[in-house]
């Protein structure tokens, strides 16, 4: 029998795209009632004032207001900034450790689904409880952190982890880096197994010693996987809310809040809706904009190769 | 590759991945050790063990709740997601019509916006028409993930299988529908489970939605319930490592049942894409 891609022998192509329709729309219509409608609603209700505590002054338009004030707000400001920080020390960090574990897995022979199981372990457990683990890890005076830090000599007075604004971001950091390093390691290896294995060998046969194949032929094939999964976690990375909540939630002050905490403070603590859904809204471009410039890197690598 | 070379590979994959287990083992000691000694020096070996804390988390607590109320939001979510995406999935894959590239790009752009953009016009919408701290008014924002993920990973699956059965049912006059229900869903049943159980690990996890559109324990998931544990003076910290393993097991469990089939969803959705 002929094989093809689509199309059924029996019907006409209207009839089909009428049979498409149909078993595409209840996911289409729920994905436009949840996400699309709900996205166009937030934009309009950046436009106005609303306050959920004072709820007789109803909801007056405000044009850009809303956008003026975050604009002039510096813990906005510094709310990006945690962003962005975050985003790229997270994914550095996971791209680093993801590599060496992706490599190390991709080398074991005997008993490597076992350890694939037991790798994949943290990235399946709520980052909540990610977070609190790591939290607990890292409290003062007692935590086993800081028991190790003493008795190893390697400080004489533990310090006080939460207290600092700059400390802080270590537990943050490390609870979201443990989380989500397997899923790192798990895609760089998906890409690790689809490299020839007769590449390896002819390149030792040329004298090639393992660092020469590792930098002319693991890295350079293996950059389509790297840049999907950098792609992947920066815009988890950019969105982070849950770590961050739990262990900190934003402080000491406002020196560990990303921008999801911001608008996340602005609507359920001043329930101010205008103002959170005006943030809410900055924050959707900027990442829409992160993806415009990531699907042009990806573009550009495809043309490289 | 050398032997010295595999063995070091063998000695870096031990060390990471026991780096990786290190903290889950600290919650599990941690979470036997009696409330006085949770912060003294640490030992390998759990010095004592007392089921204290998981008692105090089911009687005092009733975590019972909260796993009851995450099992309701993430099984429903899950089967919704899963048929409702199945079906947009093997339109995708089967059937001809305009569009298709770009309804998969919206559906990858939807799995990575900002969830926060939209719990501000959500949480109006469910306060007004009475969803708010309901399973309803937590399931339909858990669709804006479940059905994007359930869609892509089906995408991925029905793809690889092969077309001449199918084709030969339809040539039978089989309609469409039969089709799928008959041929289709059977073949591509482990994709099915892998999307299923990945939706629904997904589901479980999630935070952001249940805490913003619960208001008490009534309705709080899990992940909720543990976040905002709070003792009379300090963190009972003995009751949330409790609580944090209980929410741990079924997730730990899914993986040790699926692993392959986590990550062939996984870098199916991924690197093809």
């Amino acid at each position: 029998m002929m094989r093809h891609r689509s199309g059924s022998p029996s019907t006409g192509s209207s009839d089909e795209a009428r049979q498409a329709a149909l078993f595409a729309a209840p996911a289409l219509v729920a994905i436009a009632a949840v996400v699309a409608f709900p996205l166009v609603w937030a934009v309009w209700e950046s436009l106005h004032r609303h306050d959920l505590r004072m709820p007789w002054l109803g909801r007056s338009f405000v044009g850009a207001a809303n956008y003026r004030e975050a604009f002039a707000d510096p813990r906005f400001w510094s709310a990006l900034g945690h962003t962005f920080g975050f985003t790229v020390g997270t994914v550095v960090l996971e791209l680093l450790i993801g590599l060496a574990l992706a490599l190390a897995l991709n080398s074991v022979r005997r008993g490597a689904g076992a350890l694939r199981t037991a790798a994949l372990l943290p990235w399946a457990v709520p980052t909540v409880v990610a977070a609190l683990v790591w939290r607990f890890m890292f409290e003062s005076p007692g935590g086993v952190v800081n028991h190790l830090l003493v008795s190893s000599g390697l400080v004489t007075s533990p310090p006080i982890w939460f207290a600092s604004p700059w400390l802080a971001w270590v537990p943050i950091v490390l609870a979201d880096v443990w989380k989500t390093t397997p899923f790192m390691a798990l895609l760089l290896l998906a890409g690790l197994q689809g490299i020839d294995p007769a590449l390896y060998q002819a390149a030792a046969l040329d004298g090639a010693g393992p660092v020469r194949q590792m930098m002319h032929i693991t890295l350079p094939l293996l950059r389509p996987a790297i840049l999907a999964a950098v792609i992947f976690r920066s815009l988890d990375a950019f969105r982070v809310f849950d770590v961050v909540y739990v262990m900190t939630r934003g402080g000491p002050g406002a020196a560990t809040e990303p921008l999801s905490l911001y608008a996340f403070s602005a609507l359920f603590r001043d329930l101010r809706f205008g103002y959170g859904s005006a943030v809410s809204v900055i924050m959707f471009l900027v990442s829409f904009v992160l993806a415009l410039f990531w699907l042009r890197a990806a573009r550009y690598q495809v043309e490289l190769s | 590759m050398t032997r010295a070379w595999r063995r070091l590979g063998l000695a870096a994959a031990l060390l990471l991945v026991g780096a990786g287990l290190a903290p889950i083992y600290v919650a599990l000691v941690s979470s036997v050790s009696p409330e006085a000694r949770i912060f003294a020096a640490p030992s390998l070996v759990p010095t004592a063990f007392v089921a204290d804390h998981y008692r105090a988390l089911f009687d005092a607590r009733d975590f019972w709740l909260p796993i009851r109320n995450s099992l309701v939001v993430s099984g429903a979510t899950t089967v919704l997601a899963v048929v409702a995406g199945g079906l947009c999935a093997y339109a995708i894959v089967r059937l001809r019509f305009r569009g298709k590239a770009f309804i998969l790009a919206m559906v990858l752009a939807v799995s990575m916006f900002p969830q926060i953009a939209i719990v501000a016009p959500l949480y109006l919408v469910l306060r007004q028409v009475g969803l708010i701290d309901t399973y309803p008014g937590l399931v339909l924002p858990y669709l804006t993930f479940a059905m994007p993920l359930s869609i892509w990973l089906l995408v991925g699956f029905f793809r690889q299988l092969p077309l001449e059965i199918e084709d030969a049912a339809l040539m039978d006059g089989a309609t469409r529908f039969q089709a799928l229900r008959h041929v289709v869903v059977p073949l591509a049943l482990p994709g099915i489970a892998a999307t299923a159980i990945l939706t629904f690990l997904y589901c479980w996890n999630e935070f952001l939605f249940a805490l913003s559109f619960t208001l008490g324990p009534e309705r709080q998931t899990v992940p909720v319930a543990i976040a905002l544990f709070r003792g009379q003076y300090q963190v009972p910290w003995g009751q949330v490592l409790a609580g944090a393993i209980v929410a741990t097991i079924p997730v730990a469990l899914i993986v040790l049942v699926a692993q392959r089939r986590i990550v062939q969803g996984l870098t199916a959705g991924a690197v093809k894409g």
